[in-house]
């Protein structure tokens, strides 16, 4: 975390900068939304599930600080060509740990990317039931 | 890339005069003021006078009404702890604000603690005035101590204290009042006869002086019970061997900010008007914080929604730009856990909805800053609130039915 550039690993402030897969997926499998009541971050995970239970795509839109977006970049390259056993188990340590650590202030910023998946599948679940 | 910092509130640079002044008292001119038989000492002893001697005359007082401390903190704690000490029986009521600094609420969260003293916290109103009425209302027989502030770092609104003390005197005469002036001092007139206060505080950093030192302005009759014991050093009431260089910064800084207040104001709010009217025109969505005109010649804070303010502040880092948030998130990144992450409690209390203030932004400019600094901040500002506006959840959903201005950076 030393490098200098303030409270965040360099990883972070990377995704931070420049998130990858930012964005909303029209018709998506399944969509998780949670939030952190406490700090008002919310995060929205859209997923592409095919017939296979592969995620094909997977993209997020949050609304929160700089360790929330890092988190819900770093989640969604995590999950994407996964299937959705595998995508359950990604949990908040290893996305924190993917992003090169959080500040303990900020560990909660990672488990509500792990959240977001359980919710998105959750979701996708659902829908397909129907 | 270009360094632009507008957290002057948080922190000002040294000006070179202060530095210039101070630099002897290092390592030619060391002497201790208490061993003034001596020539060395007598030597930091005449410094030490005549510094308190600027700075009484900067706050319009006697010499012998200024206490040198390690700073604002310091200045706050020994007026309140100070004035409750010195007469515990009789104190059992103290009135402040619900926008005060941690340095005027926590040793009063302290009192109440310890000691049962029932602390009234006065609302302000959504510009971040103290509401009279409610000032009015909490004044009872017992009260003995009241603190206000003069002005508010986060939001910049200036009090009036002059008719709050006059309100508070005529209600009983032996209340004393408090005020720190801390984020005021050498960006508005202001002197403590006029005010009317019984103590009053200020800090070196504001007014381009060094860390560390601040003073305490005890008006003549007033007592205090020190909270640091020793070599009676500054009448008995703050003990230690004084900080002279940094003392002799003070005074340096207050002598200048004396004799330039009124180019610094009107420098200041220049470029002020500049921002505030740059980012008001062209990003939407966007609020001030504080009231419009009673406030700091230098200060500009507004929150944007569907933008939080951590994510600003990183941005504008990013870009160079260095301001300061009462975001939850930005609160304290070196604590040990989420608990410790509180929104600022001042943006609750002017009544900013607590599920989206968290886009708070505060601007305090200072006389290094340029007109060429403000119009980059204008060039980037839109294009950094748009691109997290692009990652929001909420913002998605509003877009959906309306489309926002954003006229600077769809050039």
């Amino acid at each position: 975390m030393a490098d200098g550039q303030g409270p965040y690993s360099q990883k972070v402030m990377e995704h931070f900068l420049n998130p990858k897969n930012m964005g909303e997926i029209e018709n998506a499998s399944g969509i998780g939304e949670v939030g952190n009541p406490s700090c008002g971050d919310v995060m929205r995970l859209y997923l592409k599930i095919n017939d296979q239970g592969i995620i094909e795509d997977a993209k997020f839109m949050t609304f929160g600080c700089g360790a929330a977006i890092a988190s819900s970049s770093m989640v969604t390259e995590m999950i994407k060509g996964k299937t959705i056993e595998e995508a359950l188990k990604v949990t908040n340590e290893t996305v924190a740990e993917a992003l090169g650590g959080l500040p303990p202030a900020k560990i909660h910023c990672s488990v509500l990317a792990q959240q977001a998946i359980e919710a998105a599948i959750k979701d996708y679940k659902e829908k397909k039931g129907k | 890339m270009k360094q632009i910092f507008v957290d002057y509130a948080n922190a000002c640079p040294v000006d070179e005069r202060v530095f210039e002044a101070m630099k002897p008292y290092f390592m030619e001119k060391y002497g201790n003021p208490s061993s003034h038989i001596i020539s060395k000492g007598n030597e930091a002893l005449t410094a030490l006078d005549e510094s308190r001697k600027t700075v009484a005359e900067f706050l319009g007082c006697e010499s012998f009404e200024i206490v040198f401390t390690s700073g604002a903190t310091e200045s706050n704690n020994l007026a309140l702890k100070g004035v409750f000490f010195q007469n515990i029986k009789n104190c059992k009521h103290i009135i402040t604000s619900s926008i005060e600094h941690f340095s005027i609420t926590s040793p009063l969260s302290t009192l109440h603690r310890d000691f049962g003293v029932k602390v009234s916290y006065v609302p302000v109103d959504n510009n971040g005035f103290i509401i009279e009425d409610a000032f009015r209302k909490a004044l009872s027989a017992d009260t003995a101590i009241i603190s206000i502030q003069l002005a508010n770092n986060e939001i910049g609104t200036i009090q009036n204290i002059k008719s709050l003390v006059k309100i508070a005197k005529d209600f009983n005469e032996n209340i004393i009042f408090h005020c720190d002036a801390c984020a005021a001092a050498g960006l508005i007139n202001f002197n403590v006869r006029d005010l009317g206060v019984d103590l009053l505080t200020i800090s070196a950093t504001s007014l381009y002086g060094p860390k560390g030192v601040g003073a305490l302005y005890v008006r003549k009759g007033v007592l205090l019970k020190p909270i640091l014991e020793g070599g009676f050093q500054e009448g008995g009431v703050r003990s230690g061997t004084e900080n002279v260089p940094a003392i002799i910064g003070l005074a340096k800084a207050a002598e200048i900010a004396k004799k330039e207040m009124s180019q610094r104001i009107s420098y200041l709010s220049k470029l002020r008007d500049r921002l505030m009217d740059g980012i008001e025109k062209n990003i939407d969505f966007v609020h001030l914080t504080g009231h419009r005109t009673e406030r700091l010649p230098n200060h500009y804070s507004f929150w944007v929604e569907y933008a939080e303010g951590e994510s600003l502040l990183l941005m504008l880092n990013h870009l160079g730009v260095m301001a300061s948030s009462g975001s939850a998130c930005s609160s304290n990144l070196r604590a040990k856990d989420e608990d410790e992450l509180i929104a600022s409690p001042v943006l609750k209390a002017i009544g900013v909805p607590s599920d989206i203030c968290t886009g708070s932004l505060t601007f305090s400019l200072g006389m290094k800053n340029t007109e060429e600094n403000i119009d980059y901040i204008l060039e980037i500002m839109p294009k950094i609130v748009e691109r997290l506006w692009q990652m929001s959840p909420f913002y998605l959903d509003r877009i959906k039915g309306h489309t926002p201005k954003l006229t600077k950076a769809d050039k």
